[in-house]
């Protein structure tokens, strides 16, 4: 049992390194993503009229919402990954656990959201003003948030990979499934902020058990999905 | 030993019998040439050879694995060579195949090897594989298959986009995993080099094998 966990873990590190290195050649999340994410911060702000109590008390929820339309792009440049030149055929003949190449891909999608996540964070600082009151809050309702949206996301991409209007159909579809996470890391938020009194925690405890379950769905979803990409 | 057989084997690609009982069987150590028209059924066939598509109906065994229960175990067995590369582009040569053969549980350290064998020049071991032209990258779509030392080797239009030197680097290989052991099995839909290879010739027409001849 050791063993097949630990060739498990071999196989979701490989397929996730391949996947960031793909990524860090191409250069999406670091020259598309992040700057557009800056960029809707910036619009938010012009939105609100440069308000600046309103847009303390919008930033989490604005910040969320800003992730998770990164989420889409990151989400569907993974799916793109699998489906060039039928490049996705390679994990299949390899042989590879179907779990192993979902966890490879949702680890590779969250450390790319995480990444958004870092910068947009100072962002809100800068130019919001928002205030961190407890940054270990912050950054623990950051990994979770962007795991459970990674982990939705990639099982949803390989639910639409065969779809040939994937692009359009894949926001359709992720939206309303990671809803609660959107809810959920944005009243975190206002705990970590102090823009509202809520119980910071409880909201991260929603975050994990949305992330385990989306996890575990896909492990086991996720082999019959690529069969039918 | 038998490493392919058909029986009536059905596969439909949404309600469209793509392979509409097809007999076919293949002995280890044969090197079979399919061919047929465009829409025959070839690549449908060695697509399912390879295990990535279900069987409807009839019945199919693989390397002693039966295709109805236990296509999974088929795949790491054979080498399959589509239409596409299964390149990850933004990947150089050696990446790719570095990937390739960690993924399948084989020895990483022969891709230099694999990658000599098809002639692909060193310097362009670590150029992004998008970079490379159609027919270099067809030649590291070979070494994968090469550096995966496959039972079955699974070829769809195996000699397409290459100069004369690699038709024959690819009828060189053939007729090697051949001598070895292994079972042959590669489409084409016209004449041409892999004719005086074969050791059988099948013909395929609207998804059944329509003629077989040694």
């Amino acid at each position: 049992m050791w063993r097949d966990l630990r060739l498990l873990a071999g196989d979701i590190g490989l397929v996730a390194a391949k996947d960031l290195r793909i990524e860090w050649r191409a250069r999406t999340t670091l020259g598309q993503v992040v700057p557009f994410a800056l960029l809707v911060l910036v619009m938010f702000g012009f939105a609100l009229n440069a308000n600046r109590p309103t847009l303390e008390l919008a930033t989490p929820g604005l910040l969320w919402m800003t992730v998770l339309f990164a989420t889409v792009v990151a989400v569907q440049r993974s799916v793109a990954v699998e489906s060039t030149d039928g490049a996705g055929r390679m994990l299949l003949l390899s042989g590879m656990a179907p779990a192993a190449a979902f966890g490879g891909k949702t680890l590779a999608v969250a450390v790319q959201l995480l990444a958004v996540a870092v910068v947009l964070v100072p962002g809100v600082v800068l130019l919001y003003g928002a205030e961190i009151e407890s940054l270990l809050l912050a950054v623990v309702t950051s990994i979770a948030a962007t795991a459970g949206l990674a982990a939705a996301g990639s099982l949803l991409g390989a639910v639409v990979a065969g779809v040939r209007a994937h692009q359009t159909v894949l926001p359709i579809l992720l939206l309303p499934v990671v809803a609660p996470v959107l809810i959920a890391a944005t009243r975190a938020f206002e705990d970590a902020l102090g823009t509202a009194a809520v119980n910071g925690w409880s909201w991260v405890g929603l975050l994990a058990g949305f992330t385990a379950a989306n996890v575990a769905l896909g492990a086991v979803a996720y082999g019959p999905l690529m069969e039918e990409a | 030993m038998s490493a392919v057989r058909l029986e009536g084997a059905v596969v439909l690609l949404g309600r469209f019998p793509a392979l509409a009982g097809a007999d076919f069987a293949v002995d280890s150590g044969e090197v079979v040439l399919v061919r047929g028209p465009n829409g025959a059924g070839k690549s449908t066939m060695l697509h399912l050879c390879a295990g990535l598509l279900p069987l409807s109906e009839g019945r199919g065994e693989v390397l002693g694995s039966d295709l109805g229960s236990d296509r999974a175990a088929v795949r790491r067995r054979v080498g399959l060579l589509g239409h596409d590369t299964a390149l990850y582009g933004e990947l150089s040569a050696a990446e790719n195949l570095d990937l390739w053969a960690r993924a399948s549980r084989v020895d990483a350290a022969g891709v230099p090897g694999a990658l000599r064998r098809l002639g692909v020049p060193e310097g362009l071991w670590a150029v992004p594989s998008a970079r490379l032209s159609a027919g270099q990258r067809r030649r590291v779509a070979l070494a994968a298959v090469v550096v995966r030392r496959p039972e079955l080797w699974l070829l769809d239009e195996p000699h397409a986009g290459l100069d004369s030197e690699g038709r024959e680097l690819v009828s060189g290989l053939m007729s090697e995993a051949a001598a070895a052991g292994a079972a042959v099995v590669l489409a084409s839909h016209e004449p041409g080099p892999a004719d005086g290879l074969a050791t059988r010739t099948v013909t395929m027409a609207g998804g059944t094998v329509s003629a077989d001849a040694a």
